[in-house]
């Protein structure tokens, strides 16, 4: 029944993810983190460093993944079909719609209300990413404070916002640095 | 003569679009940039603004805008196979890279070393999304809508400090969306 579940929450990934992208990430987390508890949250940011580091749609790449995890090479099969079903078949009708009418303006006003809601869910990943480098998944108290993962994630910040560098270049350089000061 | 060209479109189609996934990083607009050069530009498929409606309707549905993208192109090019085609060259790439990298994970993850990258590497990602996040929101604090700008509040705080399940978040969205949608649809009648 493991397939059951993996090809069920998957769907409602694909199906409830609008906007591409980042958009993904709070659905994956809600599913595989706090429904399933398939990862933990550590993983799950394991997760999205390796998805972002990889090409790929996010979604995708998370199906293969936990799919793996879960039940082997047919979970991640399982998965990623979940994951596309619900594109294909609304993609399949939107594409005939749009061969009779030509018409796109009806749904770009139902997304312009939907996309302050996805942009403050990416936030919302987002921040609990930062919680678990800063906190390390404990709770929130100044004595748990991780300075590096603190200081490396204010450069990176910095680097990215200020002088435009490339995401994945910057990663590198965090993980680089993280290794040198544990090290050294 | 007819089954030639039509198995050349599919092939084109496939291995199009298995390159293209296979090498672009950075998510789905990075894609559809490749895709408009490839389809328009090289093998005139469709014109530009043919190519942006299928961009606008990838983008507003659910699910990955790549694969929404290929499934579109796919369509318009040969039908339900080219769709078939054209969503396996794209979802075939990142289904191997990330099998033989959950395959090793474990071995990767018990490695101190890897263990210190991947926790650093963290905190680059996290400054990847809220880097995003920023420009994302600032583009909607310029339109000025009230409306929108207490959504994005309102969705915030109900995700991040009560937990609220996202699909009710995206679904309660969606609906303001229609009833705005209705609403400015009646004051244009109106006016008329």
């Amino acid at each position: 029944m493991i397939y059951l579940q993996l090809f069920l929450s998957f769907l409602q990934i694909g199906l409830f993810s609008i906007g591409g992208g980042y958009a993904a990430m709070p659905l994956i987390q809600n599913q595989v983190v706090q429904k399933t508890g398939w990862l933990t949250m550590r993983e799950f940011t394991d997760l999205i460093t390796i998805a972002e580091m990889t090409p790929g749609p996010m979604a995708v790449n998370s199906a293969t993944f936990v799919g793996i995890r879960i039940a082997g090479i047919p979970g991640a099969i399982v998965a990623t079909l979940g994951c596309i079903l619900p594109s294909c078949l609304i993609l399949s009708f939107l594409f005939w719609i749009y061969q009779r009418y030509k018409n796109v303006s009806a749904l770009q006003q139902i997304l312009s209300s939907l996309r302050p809601a996805v942009v403050a869910l990416i936030a919302a990943a987002g921040f609990s990413i930062l919680r678990t480098v800063v906190f390390g998944g404990e709770s929130a108290a100044f004595s748990h404070i991780d300075w590096i993962g603190l200081s490396l994630f204010l450069a990176a910040f910095l680097a990215l916002r200020k002088f435009r560098c490339n995401p994945i270049l910057t990663m590198l350089l965090c993980g680089g640095a993280c290794l040198a000061v544990q090290l050294f | 003569m007819h089954t030639t060209s039509k198995y050349n479109i599919l092939s084109k189609l496939f291995f199009t679009m298995l390159s293209i996934s296979a090498v672009t990083f950075g998510g789905g607009f990075v894609i559809v940039t490749f895709m408009k050069r490839k389809f328009v530009d090289e093998f005139h498929w469709m014109d530009e603004e043919e190519m942006l409606d299928l961009t606008a309707l990838a983008q507003s549905s659910p699910g990955a805008i790549a694969v929404n993208a290929a499934i579109l192109v796919g369509w318009k090019m040969a039908g339900f196979v080219g769709m078939l085609a054209a969503v396996l060259g794209t979802i075939l790439p990142p289904i191997s890279i990330l099998s033989v990298i959950s395959f090793f994970y474990r071995m990767f993850a018990a490695n101190p070393y890897v263990a210190l990258m991947l926790r650093g590497m963290q905190a680059g990602v996290a400054a990847v999304i809220l880097d995003v996040v920023c420009t994302l929101a600032s583009g909607i604090w310029k339109r000025k809508r009230p409306v929108e700008l207490l959504l994005m509040v309102v969705a915030f705080v109900a995700t991040f400090f009560f937990h609220i399940n996202v699909i009710y978040i995206i679904l309660s969205a969606a609906g303001v969306g229609i009833i705005l949608g209705l609403v400015s649809h009646r004051k244009e009648k109106r006016q008329k």
